[in-house]
């Protein structure tokens, strides 16, 4: 993948020698392992994160508790996890679009939106988010006016971020749950929107 | 400390690699890396040392490897440092380990 310089073959070694002393040693359990490996590939992830976004577009006491304190409503959803101690949400609105960064390392809440992608994790993203945001945001296909600002939340090691995007237009008389499935990751790292629902397809018997 | 992970502002880096459905990991080499550190971290040692130690990858090194090979040299270097594995086991491991020539 991008920037290794060593062959694939000799890193997969590497991590296969490793890998059997561990074992042999008892210091890593393999059956953990593949728990570890099955539970960030299967069961966390960015639907976490929907949920959250969801209920606080349908209830307005939700969406209060969670901007004036994310750590707190995220955990009455039971959805505090490894990686997502401390939360603060912030909200997109017509005047204000948030993006999300960790310039030092790839600081990210797991456990609301499972492991970051490989372009929140990349030098680029990591070094320019915050001095051209919105240069970055068009490489995404979003364009942000001019008279919106971006305010860019640079996350560590002890807090982490989530963008609540806005809800979009033609969603009134959706459920929560219809609504959590319009939710993509992208939207609550502040590098897309929430897109409208898709028309019902008239092929639909 | 700065170093090169200290990345905010930095020029030079290109444009963002965006890759549509990417897999959680790319290699199976990935997965073990992140589960070996996860469950090491859990118990031998903090998080934030992990962190450390890749921050201690370095400056030519940190800037031309992947982010799971930075995870990697963390965890090499904690498992030495913490005295669960040696150095030497691990290159003889890799040696028998090898497909051979």
């Amino acid at each position: 993948m991008a920037h290794t310089h060593r062959p694939e073959s000799d890193i997969a070694l590497r991590v296969k020698a490793i890998e059997s002393l561990l074992v042999e040693k008892g210091i890593v359990d393999p059956a953990t392992l593949d728990t570890i490996i099955d539970a960030y590939e299967h069961r966390i992830g960015p639907h976490n994160g929907a949920r959250i976004v969801a209920k606080a577009w349908v209830d307005a006491d939700y969406k209060q508790r969670l901007l004036a304190d994310g750590t707190s409503a995220i955990a009455e959803l039971d959805l505090t996890g490894f990686s997502s101690e401390h939360m603060v949400v912030v909200e997109n609105t017509p005047q204000v679009h948030n993006l999300i960064v960790c310039t030092l390392c790839s600081c990210y809440p797991w456990a609301i939106l499972g492991l970051p992608p490989t372009w929140y994790k990349s030098f680029a993203y990591r070094s320019r988010a915050v001095i051209e945001p919105r240069k970055v945001l068009q490489e995404f296909g979003l364009d942000i006016p001019d008279d919106v600002e971006i305010r860019v939340w640079d996350s560590n090691a002890d807090l982490r971020y989530l963008v609540l995007p806005e809800r979009p237009a033609g969603t009134a008389g959706l459920s929560e749950a219809a609504l959590a499935d319009l939710v993509t990751r992208n939207a609550m790292i502040g590098t897309a929107q929430v897109p409208p629902p898709e028309p019902p397809s008239t092929l639909a018997a | 400390m700065n170093g090169p992970h200290d990345m905010g502002g930095m020029h030079g880096m290109g444009p963002i690699p965006i890759e549509p459905d990417e897999p959680v990991f790319h290699a199976e080499w990935e997965a073990k890396v992140f589960a070996m550190s996860f469950a090491t971290f859990c118990n031998f040692f903090p998080v934030d040392e992990t962190r450390h130690a890749s921050e201690r990858m370095p400056p030519g090194d940190y800037l031309s490897s992947a982010y799971y090979e930075r995870w990697l040299y963390a965890l090499e270097r904690l498992i030495t440092e913490h005295n669960l594995v040696t150095p030497a086991e691990i290159e003889q491991r890799i040696a028998e380990l090898a497909p051979g020539e």
